[in-house]
């Protein structure tokens, strides 16, 4: 029993670090077309950066709290800073041309932006625990749970709850899912694609910011982790369907939840179990299973 | 002839003169003050200076290296290296980062000794690169001295003339560790182990798990979890130690995967139901202080750092490392330390003999079974036909003195290098197979 518990409650720990990780670069994908493999960028610098800020403010010995808002605020200023420069000094001069150029504009700047980060931070691993040691811990089952966790999950479903809200019967969602099907024609009927662009791609770097930023506090902050955690949210989105929130979700689920499976009943197949997954799902369902139906252009 | 033109020319000709003297005399002076120039050995120091592995070990290594190699030209390193440079001779360094591909590495080596013409080469903490480099080391006939990489694999597979490693290798770690734990906890029946997955972490718990099967046959492995390395997440794997509740939990783990197990268990109480046991707990200890369970067995692959017995040499490289860098040596400091004092020992050796600056083939005569202090121990290049070394080890006890706010090694136990390392004659699996038969404990 106590092992059923583990892994419904480890898979849904790793599926809600994963989809915050992932939606972000769904979201890139979906409206813009954009493998932006400098996702993996947003994300370490939201670490870096919530680092740094937690470690300012708990220096100063003020309430644990708000160190929360620390990782909060700290995210959304790394990725509307990043965004908007990345976005407008880099993307906007190759929208239109082939992906492959537009891939390997975004490699090109997650590789320097590493380096950068060294520059800045140095190679010595960084590190802002208190928030994760300070939330302490619970017992569900017979299993001790960390609160930060489960705080976690529950951010991560609010999250998709306002996602999928804000898709659906918001003005600017709307505009999205018409930016998402047809850019062309949605620019026919008025939309302000670069606009679309601009603000998609920002929201983007937050949410990926923000995965980072509220990672930070559970692991050693340290040079390279962007790359380990592009790979894990590529495997999340393309079970999930590139350009999906609800296929994320899905997909950080799956992960989560086979991951949690294979720790605690064949753990060595952890590594493979992940992306065992992602090939079964991709072999019925090639473009992912939120995949949005392609309309045929006559 | 106008008087003044003539005294002009005598004037102009005395200028001359007195010119022409006083830079003959400088030329002459600066010849007899500089004594003949000695061609600089040149060395290619290679660690992580990015990624990873470079916060918890290359920096401390290349530390080690810069302050190390300043001493040693100076002639300012206690008896007996106290004679500068090598065999006279002030080393040149360049120092390269490890991070990136195992081919990228290969063609750093190889520009190294073909491009820069290095005489001598010092690196490589991945055992990937290791394996890789060695036979390219063997090829082109350059000299190498492996610094921190553990595994076995190097001279056990082949016979290498050119490649040489202070540093035990990490056969003795786990030995070391499974003693310690049977010492502590004669009544042991089950044991779990959390290591990275791949060759360090798996080849570490598959030595651990050979010598606690030869010293406590009854133990059961009752978890064995390998995670990615650099997952940095490890919610499920401390779920899975929780719901086992095995008395002891090994772990290799190092850098930030490391840490963040350290932090994500101890939040989660994990302490509480095992004790854990970290191979290579030591390069975390000061940077995780009191996050650290009390209780948890600390190793150092080696006796480095706060394991490290007193002895003159060990004050000495403490006191100016620290001076230098305001924190004390990690154990990827003394292992730079001790294979460049090797190398420097190899050297001299054969510089001596020799009566002129040795060849590499009289420098790797020297080197060969040679016997050297290193900061922390003896070090004997005993097996791996004389190219391997082998030294005395120490693991302990994690405590955090909460008066004094800085952690400590209590209980610490020292082990004879021939305990937990393989003879001359047997491959380190072999030695473990067969219950590590001739190792001589007391």
């Amino acid at each position: 029993m106590i092992t059923a518990i583990a892994i419904v409650t480890d898979g849904l720990v790793y599926a809600a670090w994963l989809f915050v990780v992932a939606i972000g670069l769904s979201l890139i994908f979906g409206v813009m077309k954009i493998l932006n493999v400098a996702h993996g960028a947003f994300y370490a610098f939201g670490a870096y950066i919530s680092a740094t800020a937690i470690g300012l403010y708990f220096d100063r010995g003020w309430p644990a709290a708000g160190g929360y808002v620390a990782i909060g605020a700290s995210a959304i200023a790394t990725g509307l800073i990043m965004g908007y420069v990345l976005e407008r000094v880099f993307l906007r001069r190759v929208y239109g041309k082939d992906e492959v150029v537009v891939v390997l504009v975004t490699y090109a700047l997650f590789l320097i932006l590493e380096d950068v980060l060294i520059l800045i931070w140095g190679a010595e691993g960084k590190a802002a625990y208190q928030p994760y040691s300070e939330a302490g811990s619970i017992d569900i089952g017979g299993l001790a749970v960390s609160l930060y966790d489960i705080g976690l999950v529950i951010f991560a479903a609010l999250l998709a709850i306002a996602a999928i809200f804000a898709i659906k019967k918001t003005t600017f969602g709307r505009l999205l899912t018409a930016v998402i099907y047809d850019r062309e024609t949605a620019s026919a009927f008025g939309v302000d694609v670069s606009r679309v662009y601009t603000l998609t791609f920002l929201l983007g770097a937050v949410l990926g910011a923000l995965g980072g930023a509220i990672t930070a506090p559970k692991i050693s902050v340290s040079p390279g982790l962007g790359v380990e955690v592009i790979v894990l949210a590529f495997a999340v989105v393309a079970i999930g369907g590139m350009g999906s929130i609800e296929g994320a979700l899905l997909g950080a689920l799956i992960v989560g939840l086979f991951r949690a499976c294979a720790v605690h009943l064949a753990p060595n197949l952890e590594l493979f179990a992940i992306y065992a997954v992602m090939a079964l799902v991709l072999v019925f369902r090639p473009h992912g299973l939120f995949s949005p139906a392609l309309a045929r252009k006559i | 002839m106008v008087p003044g033109t003539t005294f002009v020319r005598v004037c102009k000709a005395v200028l001359v003169a007195t010119g022409v003297s006083i830079i003959g005399l400088a030329t002459a002076s600066a010849q007899t003050a500089t004594p003949p120039a000695v061609a600089p050995v040149k060395l290619g120091i290679v660690t992580f200076l990015t990624g990873a592995a470079a916060g918890p070990f290359g920096i401390p290594g290349r530390n080690a290296a810069e302050i190390m190699i300043e001493m040693i030209n100076a002639g300012k390193v206690p008896e007996p290296y106290a004679t500068p440079g090598l065999g006279g001779a002030p080393i040149e360094t360049k120092v390269l980062d490890e991070n990136g591909s195992t081919a990228n590495q290969v063609t750093e080596f190889r520009n190294l000794v073909q491009r820069d013409g290095m005489h001598a080469i010092v690196g490589y903490i991945s055992s990937g690169n290791c394996l890789a480099v060695a036979p390219v080391a063997e090829e082109l006939k350059a000299l190498t001295v492996l610094f921190d990489c553990g595994t076995p694999r190097i001279f056990e597979e082949k016979s290498l003339k050119y490649v040489f490693r202070a540093t035990p290798h990490a056969t003795m770690d786990s030995v070391a560790a499974a003693r310690y734990v049977v010492k502590k906890y004669p009544e042991l029946t089950s044991y779990s182990g959390v290591n990275q997955n791949y060759a360090w972490g798996q080849d570490s718990w598959r030595d651990f798990v050979a010598a606690m099967k030869a010293l406590t046959p009854k133990a059961k492995v009752e978890k064995e979890l390998f995670p990615k390395l650099f997952a940095g997440e490890f919610g499920a794997e401390i779920s899975a130690l929780l719901t086992a509740k095995s008395p002891i939990v090994h772990s290799s783990f190092w850098n930030g995967d490391l840490e963040s197990f350290i932090v994500q268990s101890g939040a989660r109480g994990l302490s509480k139901e095992s004790t854990m046991v970290y191979t290579a707990g030591e390069s975390a200890m000061f940077r995780m202080g009191s996050k650290i369970p009390d209780g948890s067995i600390i190793g150092a692959r080696g006796q480095h750092g706060v394991l490290a017995p007193e002895s003159a040499l060990n004050t000495w490289f403490r006191k100016v490392y620290e001076d230098r860098f305001g924190t004390p040596p990690l154990y990827p400091s003394y292992h730079m330390a001790q294979s460049l004092l090797g190398l420097k020992a190899a050297w001299d050796k054969a510089a001596i003999k020799a009566g002129k600056r040795p060849t590499t083939d009289e420098v790797i005569a020297a080197f060969e079974n040679l016997e050297f202090e290193g900061p922390s121990a003896k070090i004997r290049m005993a097996i791996g036909n004389g190219h391997q070394g082998i030294s005395d080890i120490a693991y302990g006890t994690f405590k955090y003195n909460k008066a004094e706010a800085r952690p400590e090694i209590v209980d610490i136990v020292r082990f004879p290098a021939e305990c937990v390392n393989p003879p001359a004659n047997m491959t380190s699996t072999a030695w473990l197979e067969a219950g590590m038969p001739g190792a001589k404990c007391n």
